[in-house]
């Protein structure tokens, strides 16, 4: 076989590519949400799992009971001020690369609830990458912002050891 | 290791010893369980003395969820305060809302007109089933049957169309107010009413073609958990829970409401006392739920869905253009609201889970001076540490699930 031969059939064969992209779409398509419900949030983050929306189509249904397999966390819900610091420790527990998304008005900005009781977003303990407004969001809100997140992670690429 | 030391387990689990020696010749150990756990449903947290594998001592840690629900009504006019009880309970929207509702309407003396008593009925019926089926697909999903979650929310999906058909939302409805309701249903939603009513019936079949007599949830749920009627009546029990054991409870039928009187339908209830006493009791109420709902729909009366009150409602629309006294009454209400007679009054529903109470006081003025709900999760949570004493381990799950609390209504 010639070489031209060779680089006409390998042509057809072989994707050339960068480790980044590769490991952005890999990642991208199998992010593990930790399963952490909190209020009727939680709620339409269930619904979303069922057969209906089924968000397994993006690669999201392993809901991780251990926030040490998890890659996403849904903050789905009010977030109490006694709750705060227990949300802070499972988000720490989850290894590098991690992403949050903070699921309703009540988690991005403590919703209708102005007062002493509810953390007023839940930004202000843990770096959120998507909020998704509505209370509570649809099923399809949410896998609107799994979309959007998706996308970020595969133009992130390789991360920066941290 | 010294006693206070504790040895970190699992995320959520912690262990620690007390030092006590346990019926089987090792030690007690205490384990701390939650607030997050993927089987406690919600933020609940239990500290769980054991002794091997048996139960000894289960004490709820409650509060993780704590919103000043009750708190911030106080800062809200009357009318306002609906949209903050539809997220208490949040599996029962509209009955938190009917059980504001008719506190409020008891206090001015009024009385929603018959077509407004007619849906509140039927959304009421409506949420007992969506709040029956997260349960049953929960609970299925803890003790292995996970094809139960697809199932119910399946069903769950069509109850959600309809409340978004009549009210256009889908959970948090805010749809029954004081003096009525939001919108009159719109002839869809009739539609889509009738055509559930129809299939129903044959779902639930479903369900219990499942699991009724399925081996591994019958060996799960009989004889665990069990709450004597004595029992259920001191820890002040309520709902499945009580109906559960044997006693027919129901506040439809012994302090009715909503012209529950007029409508015919069996209080379920079970002498079994245990955990699948409790499932056939809710899987019963959803087929009493469907007849309901059938003879809602048959029999709905005509006319407005509305007191006819402007110092409490807004006027129609059309009438704002013609009328300078609509205007005037718009102005007033949503500016500053109604106010409602002093005094005092409670006023209890059924609800998927219990006695779902609301207590409000009013000093004249166009706020609550306070509201109590009286919640049933919270006194149903009462019971866990009698259910679950001498159990295993591994059946506290199938109790936590019987009890169906909602993390959202203990806390508030
Ligand atoms: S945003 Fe709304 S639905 Fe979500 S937790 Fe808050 S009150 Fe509940």
């Amino acid at each position: 076989m010639g070489i031209e031969d060779l680089a006409e059939s390998l042509g057809q064969n072989v994707l050339t590519t960068t480790l980044g992209k590769v490991i952005g779409w890999g990642r991208g398509n199998s992010v593990w949400p930790a399963q952490f419900g909190l209020a009727c949030c939680a709620i339409e983050m269930i619904a979303t799992a069922t057969a209906g929306v089924d968000i397994a189509r993006f690669g999201s249904e392993a809901m991780r009971a251990s926030p040490r397999q998890a890659d996403l966390m849904i903050v789905s819900g009010r977030v109490s001020q006694k709750m705060a610091p227990i949300l802070r420790t499972v988000y720490d527990q989850m290894p590098e690369p991690k992403w949050v998304i903070s699921m309703g008005a009540c988690a991005s900005t403590g919703g209708v609830f102005n007062n002493y009781a509810l953390l007023q977003g839940v930004d202000k303990i843990v770096p959120v990458d998507v909020y998704i407004p509505g209370c509570p969001p649809r099923p399809e809100d949410l896998l609107n912002a799994l979309m959007i997140l998706q996308e970020r992670i595969k133009a992130q690429g390789i991360l920066p050891r941290q | 290791m010294s006693s206070t030391e504790s040895m970190a387990g699992t995320e959520g689990v912690t262990i620690s010893r007390t030092g006590q020696q346990g019926a089987f010749g090792g030690e007690l150990l205490t384990v701390n369980f939650g607030p997050h756990h993927p089987s406690t449903h919600g933020v609940l947290r239990l500290i769980v003395d054991l002794d091997g594998e048996q139960i000894k001592r289960l004490k709820p840690v409650i509060g993780y969820l704590h919103t000043g629900i009750e708190k911030q009504m106080e800062a809200l006019r009357w009318q306002q305060g609906v949209v903050v009880t539809d997220r208490h309970d949040y599996l029962s929207p509209p009955i938190n809302n009917l059980a504001y509702a008719l506190a409020v309407e008891r206090l001015m003396g009024v009385e929603a007109p018959p077509r407004a008593q007619a849906l509140r009925v039927i959304m009421s019926e409506l949420t007992r089933l969506s709040s029956h089926l997260v349960w049953l697909g929960t609970s299925g999903l803890e003790l292995g049957a996970m094809s139960m979650l697809m199932y119910c929310f399946r069903e769950r999906e069509t109850i959600l169309d309809m409340n978004e058909e009549i009210s256009g939302f889908r959970m948090h409805t805010s749809y029954i107010r004081p003096g009525g309701v939001m919108a009159d249903a719109t002839p869809r939603f009739l539609d889509m009413l009738a055509s559930f009513v129809k299939e129903m019936p044959g779902h639930v079949d479903e369900y219990e073609d499942l699991l009724t007599m399925n081996p591994i949830w019958r060996a799960r749920t009989i004889g665990i958990g069990r709450l004597s009627p004595e029992d259920a009546k001191v820890l002040g029990a309520s709902g499945p829970m009580i109906r559960g054991s044997g006693i027919a409870w129901d506040l439809r039928k012994t302090m009715p409401y909503s012209g529950y009187e007029s409508y015919d339908f069996e209080v379920a209830t079970s002498d079994a006392c245990d955990c699948y006493g409790r499932y056939l009791v809710r899987i019963k109420e959803m087929r009493e739920a469907v007849k309901i709902l059938d003879q809602a729909l048959q029999r709905l009366p005509d006319g407005p869905v509305n007191v006819d009150d402007r110092k409490m409602l807004p006027p129609p629309r059309e009438e704002l253009e013609t009328s300078m006294e609509a205007v005037i009454h718009h102005f007033k209400l949503f500016t500053e609201g109604y106010s409602v007679p002093a005094g005092d009054v409670y006023v209890a529903v059924e609800s998927g889970r219990g006695e779902n109470g609301c207590y409000i006081v009013s000093d004249g003025t166009h706020k609550p001076r306070r509201v109590k709900f009286r919640s049933a999760s919270f006194v149903n949570l009462q019971a866990l540490e009698r259910m679950a004493l001498n159990h295993m381990i591994a059946d506290m799950i199938a109790i936590i699930g019987t009890a169906d609390t909602v993390l959202g209504d203990v806390d508030r």
